[in-house]
């Protein structure tokens, strides 16, 4: 009996191996390089590997840092209640006001189409469109609701929380528009035949229930505009900053040590984010 | 039977190189050996460009190998790996950091063929005898050492040269006068409010801080002492004034790569904006109007330059030097100045021009013909003349080279700042 015991322990760590090896090496790992090299120093020539807390000195000293961390912040939160609201409708509409299956998926394929494309693309086509003379702008103009173009379309955080919105929407329906699915109908009759009215039946039946969906789609969406860059430099024309500009003006300026502190406290303030919002739902439970 | 045979076939190949040899002399003399030959060239980008590898191949016989990087990589690559190199074509303010390094050798000027005609801004500084020295990193205050070893650099001209000067040319704003409709002579119009939201800058700090200072001393904000090398006083003054523009709304957007300043201009976003000279181009050949517009406090200049690596020898380093008398002999320099940019020997790039092209580009004349770049397209049409005049007129007001400061980390702090406020 021993001998087997043995063994189904050592199936069960030659099991786990694989995924723990793959995870040591390419998430652990590297992790552990950048908060080393992030109390490392820098000169333009060489990378001097000695323990110094300077950067990161440096990054609480500075009152740029609060105020980019701020704004990142300020995005993620107005990013992820437009989402949710779009995303929340969309999903509900195809959970519950779409009959056939057939449709549901045809639809829902629908809105992946855009998916096809690279994010970036997407992204820049909104700069003809909602430029000085751009689309919007003349149709504005030609319908008579302004007379000069309207200059915050483009290049503001106006933009920039358009194109995340956009971008992004899409990871809210999903999750949610799989756990809705999910929600057994003959809970709603009851509601129903409870005496709910649509709104109770939303708020007491379907909400509670697509928590975890609503949990999965946000922590997508927040930690895809927290680490995003490349959104807010095209679509701010440069003139606002993210933590992942930040990062990135360092890297250009071959600042590792410096970009690898500033990643550290992004990675930290985006795990305690998560953290706070897994206290509201265990997903795993859920799932 | 093979061994056989290869020989055979190897002494063939031996004797039509030594007819070849006897046919052609001078560069070929060595043809057979140095077809072996392959240099690894890197650099910016701006005269990294394949036609060059190719017509190298063609006229000397061995390989160029080319790679493109930008100006922080290339710096840290010159720097921190000789090894990786054979030629490294870099700017001038680039070479201030990379020479200390000691990963460059000093090149023998009395092996430069043509090193009487380069012009005067690479050996004295003057283009003419009366002209004054810009501020910045001027080219001939770092493209002479003391000695084949030397790592420091010499204050006149010596037999040592640091970098072979390659490309250079004057920066200014470009407008759309179009939409403009009044002329423009001074940089202080970046931030004139009248173009309130329809100005742009770029975010390159070491460039764009340049562009800043031309822009407040010519407010009459700041006195610089040299704007190439500013106190971190002069920095902060000169972050402030464009931090306070910045949140009035001046600025539409700050671009960083060539593309972005291309479309900010044609959609009509920007009207004025810091620009380089190919983008300018690239807006006209859309048939938009668009000015590189001479300003009377001067043009913003940059140059470029290739130096060898301290791992050259023996053959390849005559490679090397046949390379660089081959570049300087003229045909890279037509390549060059018919995109608009300046060679170091304008003489012999003069032989691979016509006299049409080298009227508009190098002496500022009416074009009689339609001007067209090395790629076939259309530059200037019949009647037009180039922005700024001829090259007397644009590289004589240089007011400021491209530069590093000493203050440089403090610099790219402050940059980041006015970029985040």
């Amino acid at each position: 009996m021993r001998a087997g015991e043995t063994n189904r322990h050592l199936s069960g760590w030659l099991l786990a191996s694989p995924l723990t090896l793959v995870l040591i090496l390419f998430l652990v790992l590297p992790i552990a390089m950048i908060v080393v090299v992030s109390f490392w120093q820098a000169t333009e020539f060489s990378i001097i590997p000695a323990f110094s807390w300077e950067n990161y000195d440096f990054l609480f000293g500075s009152p740029v840092t609060y105020r980019v961390f701020g704004n990142t912040i300020k995005y993620a939160l107005i990013v992820w209640a437009f989402t949710l609201g779009i995303g929340f409708t969309v999903a509900y509409f195809l959970a519950f006001h779409v009959r056939t299956q057939t449709w549901q998926i045809a639809l829902f394929l629908l809105c992946t189409i855009p998916f096809w494309t690279s994010n970036i693309i997407r992204m820049i086509s909104w700069i003809p469109f909602l430029g000085r003379n751009g689309l919007a702008n003349s149709a504005l103009i030609s319908a008579g609701i302004v007379d000069e173009p309207v200059e915050w379309l483009l290049y503001s955080d106006f933009s920039v929380i358009l194109a995340f919105v956009h971008l992004y929407t899409l990871f809210m329906v999903v999750p949610i528009f799989n756990t809705m699915m999910r929600i057994d109908k003959s809970l709603i009759e009851a509601a129903y035949d409870g005496g709910a009215s649509g709104f109770q039946t939303l708020t007491n039946v379907i909400i509670p229930l697509c928590k975890p969906g609503i949990m999965i789609g946000t922590i997508f969406v927040v930690t895809l505009v927290m680490g995003d860059f490349v959104t807010v430099r095209f679509m701010s024309g440069s003139q606002s900053a993210n933590v992942g500009r930040l990062i990135q003006n360092d890297i250009a300026l071959l600042q590792y040590p410096s970009a690898s502190a500033t990643a550290v406290v992004l990675l930290i303030t985006v795990l305690m984010v998560i953290g706070i919002l897994l206290r509201f739902v265990d997903i795993r439970k859920e799932l | 039977m093979t061994t056989k045979k290869l020989s055979r076939r190897g002494l063939l190949k031996g004797a039509a190189a030594a007819g070849a040899a006897s046919a052609f002399p001078a560069p070929m003399i060595w043809a057979q050996n140095i077809k072996d030959v392959t240099l690894r060239q890197f650099g910016t980008g701006v005269s990294n460009l394949n036609e060059v590898a190719q017509k190298v191949k063609e006229d000397l016989g061995f390989t160029l190998e080319m790679t493109a990087l930008d100006s922080d990589a290339v710096t840290q690559r010159a720097a921190t790996q000789p090894g990786s190199f054979d030629i490294a074509d870099i700017e001038y303010w680039i070479c201030k950091k990379v020479w200390p390094t000691g990963n460059l050798q000093a090149m023998d000027v009395s092996k430069i063929k043509n090193y009487d005609k380069i012009v005067g801004i690479f050996k004295d500084g003057k283009l003419t005898p009366e002209s004054t020295i810009a501020q910045g990193t001027a080219p001939h205050t770092v493209g002479f050492t003391d000695g084949p070893d030397g790592t420091t650099f010499a204050s006149e001209q010596t037999n040592w040269m640091t970098l072979i000067p390659t490309i250079y040319n004057a920066d200014t704003l470009g407008i759309r006068p179009d939409l403009i409709g009044r002329p423009i002579e001074t940089w202080a119009e970046l931030l004139n409010p009248e173009f309130k939201g329809k100005a742009s800058i770029l975010d390159i700090s070491s460039i764009g801080i340049m562009d800043a200072a031309m822009v407040c001393e010519a407010m009459g904000e700041i006195a610089y002492g040299d704007k190439g090398n500013m106190t971190r006083e002069e920095i902060d003054k000169t972050m402030a004034i464009f931090t306070e523009a910045k949140k009035a709304g001046q600025f539409r957007a700050f671009w960083k790569t060539f593309d972005e300043s291309v479309n900010l201009m044609a959609s009509g976003e920007v009207v004025i904006q810091s620009m380089w000279s190919p983008a300018i181009t690239a807006v006209k050949s859309r048939g938009i109007d668009c000015v590189y517009q001479p300003l009377k406090e001067g043009y913003r200049s940059w140059g470029g330059g290739i130096g060898l690596s301290k791992n050259l020898s023996g053959l390849e380093l005559d490679a090397a030097y046949e390379y660089i008398n081959w570049y300087l002999d003229g045909w890279v320099g037509g390549f060059l100045m018919r995109q608009g940019y300046y060679s170091a020997v304008p003489e012999t790039s003069k032989n691979y021009m016509s006299e049409n092209e080298w009227g508009y580009w190098f002496e500022g004349k009416e074009a009689t013909d339609v001007i067209t770049n090395p790629f076939g397209d259309a530059m200037a049409q019949a009647g037009e003349v180039r922005d700024g005049g001829s090259f007397e007129e644009r590289m004589g007001s240089v007011a400021c080279w491209n530069a590093v400061m000493d203050e440089n980390q403090y610099m790219v702090r402050k940059w980041n700042e006015f970029i985040a406020a």
